[in-house]
């Protein structure tokens, strides 16, 4: 089944990615054909199979208490941020 | 015209839990601290962390589905929700979506006297978002704070169940009551640790098909609630009734207009694509697990209104007022044991509580339990006023004092002279002098204008600057009266 252009670029912008036409036709193609592998999966019967979400999820959850750890300084926190105000990440403005 | 229009809801309800550290980080959940001073790399983001689930935040949802009477699921799934947003580091929220914890239950509260059960659809786990400061720089650039960032959350989902304004504000006051009982979480609206979106639409009435509905966001308290549902069903019945259609959509109330507005940077974002969160095992909860939460749950509000009415003989209306906050059932619990009276002393301390605390409690804007008016001097203004040592404006002044500034409610009375006169000879003296004063009026009473009674009444008070106790000087006043006209 081949994906339109159309719905690679609606994939593309919810993934914030800007394509240029020639690498929109070619990813239609290319994740065309990776659903079209997947899509074998279809031939097995698995009515009755409850869905698996973990390869490795038998036995209990590993939980962590519920206790207060150090964590980072707001100087370390920020250290990679491109522009800072204050003790905030600063980024171009939000509006509602 | 909005009577030909029956209003539906659906409430959404974001309950931030009390525990210490973050659902998969150790860094702390207190509100108010300078930004980004309580985060690390996992909340923060960074390459190549995973989580750690918080085990009281499992907890705390398995207490809350039991209170609620939930189907507690032994096996639940954390998703991944992906969005972009300045707040959320990661571009996805870990949450749950297909699998989660709790099924089904329900709120049950009285609305006019009558019982009503808002059914619920599910319980979930997630995490909060961080948060947007507007203006942070001169530009006008916003700042981003993510000490909020992987704070649990539950939220609880209710069926289009909600008919009416009314109806939503009871059950969303039901709903934060019982969390605040359970203690997974403080109630507070206003800081946004008690958040609630509601679903709205109208259809026609008898209809049983539900209309379009709009997503309101951003009410934080019970007023703007009910604002924002009742802008929202009259914008909607005027599209409609117009011929238009309502169109599927987020919209933000603004508190400032009193009106709801589209959210435009949201409507593209409704496909979140969930997808099982990878790094975290599914949750799995054993039975012996959920059996111990249960034998641990607390008394809930209306299982203790309830209690009232049947052993104190509270009325409904005041087993209500006083289980609302839990607070102020443990204050009235704590006082009715210290003056280990029965019925009547219960009966006392309750009005107490609904009257002068609560009024002195809504003057400086905290609980009444919040107030510095310990039990065991509140059970002791119900000793004093039972024993008529002092009365109701006495019971006002050591009431208002005891909140503000704590201390004994004995020694109050004695240094402000609360005290009322209840002694014989001293309320005769005064009745004697009111009746050798006012001949005219004692002569009209004895010829039968009863009326008169509450003027000589108020002659002896004054008399006495107000502290006679009014049942005794009625009784003497009355006595001397009928004496002396024999």
């Amino acid at each position: 089944m081949a994906l339109s252009t159309e719905e690679v670029r609606r994939i593309a912008a919810l993934a914030r990615l800007r394509l240029s036409p020639e690498e929109e036709t070619r990813l239609a193609g290319e994740l065309s054909a990776i659903l079209d592998y997947v899509r074998q999966l279809e031939e097995l019967d698995v009515s009755g199979v409850e869905p698996m979400t973990h390869a490795l999820a038998a036995g209990e959850t590993p939980f962590r208490e519920d206790a207060v750890l150090p964590g980072l300084s707001p100087e370390e926190a920020l250290a990679n941020a491109p522009a800072r105000a204050g003790t905030c990440f600063q980024v171009p403005r939000i509006i509602e | 015209m909005v009577k030909d229009w029956q209003l539906v809801v659906g409430l959404e309800v974001h309950a931030q839990l009390l525990t210490r550290s973050k659902i998969f980080c150790g860094c702390p959940t207190t509100f108010g601290a300078e930004p980004n001073t309580h985060v690390c790399p996992i909340c923060l983001a960074m390459p190549g962390v995973l989580p750690a689930l918080n085990r009281q935040v499992v907890e705390f949802a398995v207490r809350t589905g039991l209170a609620l009477g939930c189907a507690i699921q032994e096996k639940s799934v954390f998703a991944r929700k992906n969005y972009f947003y300045p707040d959320l580091p990661k571009g996805y929220q870990v949450s749950q979506y297909e699998l989660p914890i709790c099924l089904g239950g329900g709120v049950d509260f009285t609305l006019d006297g009558a019982e009503r059960r808002v059914r619920l659809t599910r319980i979930h786990m997630e995490e909060d978002a961080g948060k947007s400061l507007h203006g942070v720089a001169a530009d006008g650039s916003s700042g981003v704070d993510l000490n909020r960032a992987g704070v649990p959350l539950l939220e609880i989902v209710s069926e289009p169940d909600i008919r009416s304004v009314d109806e939503a504000v009871e059950y969303l006051k039901a709903l934060r009551t019982v969390l605040m009982y359970l203690g997974v979480n403080d109630g507070n609206l206003e800081e946004g640790s008690f958040r609630c979106d509601a679903n709205v639409s109208v259809m026609p009435v008898g209809s049983t098909v539900l209309g379009t509905r709009c997503e309101l966001k951003n009410m934080n308290s019970f007023r703007f609630l009910r604002q924002a549902i009742e802008y929202e069903v009259r914008r909607q019945v005027e599209i409609l009734e117009g011929g238009g259609k309502v169109v599927q959509e987020t919209r933000l109330f603004d508190p400032q207009r009193g009106e709801t507005r589209s959210m435009r940077s949201k409507e593209e974002a409704h496909d979140y694509r969930y997808f099982p969160e990878p790094d975290l095992p599914p949750v799995r909860v054993p039975a012996s697990w959920i059996e111990e939460v249960r034998r641990r749950l607390p008394e809930l509000p209306r299982a203790r209104a309830a209690r009232y009415q049947r052993e104190l003989g509270l009325s409904a209306y005041d087993a209500a007022v006083l289980t609302a906050e839990l607070g102020t059932a443990e204050l009235f619990d704590a006082a009715v044991s210290a003056r280990a009276g029965g019925a009547e002393a219960a009966k006392r301390i309750a009005n107490l509580i609904n009257g002068e605390v609560a009024r002195i409690a809504n003057e400086v804007v905290v609980a009444p339990a919040a107030g510095k008016l310990t039990p065991a001097a509140l059970a002791g203004v119900a000793r004093l006023a039972e024993a008529g040592t002092i009365g109701g404006p006495g019971v006002r002044q050591v009431i208002e004092q005891l909140f503000r500034d704590g201390g004994d409610p004995d020694a109050v009375v004695a240094a402000r002279g609360l005290a009322q006169v209840s002694d014989g000879s001293a309320v005769e003296a005064a009745v004697d002098a009111v009746i050798a004063a006012s001949p005219g009026e004692v002569e009209r009473y004895r010829a039968g204008n009863q009326k008169l009674l509450g003027f000589l009444v108020g002659q002896v008070m004054k008399a006495m600057k107000g502290k006679g106790n009014p049942v005794v000087v009625n009784a003497v006043l009355k006595r001397k009266l009928e004496e002396g006209g024999a």
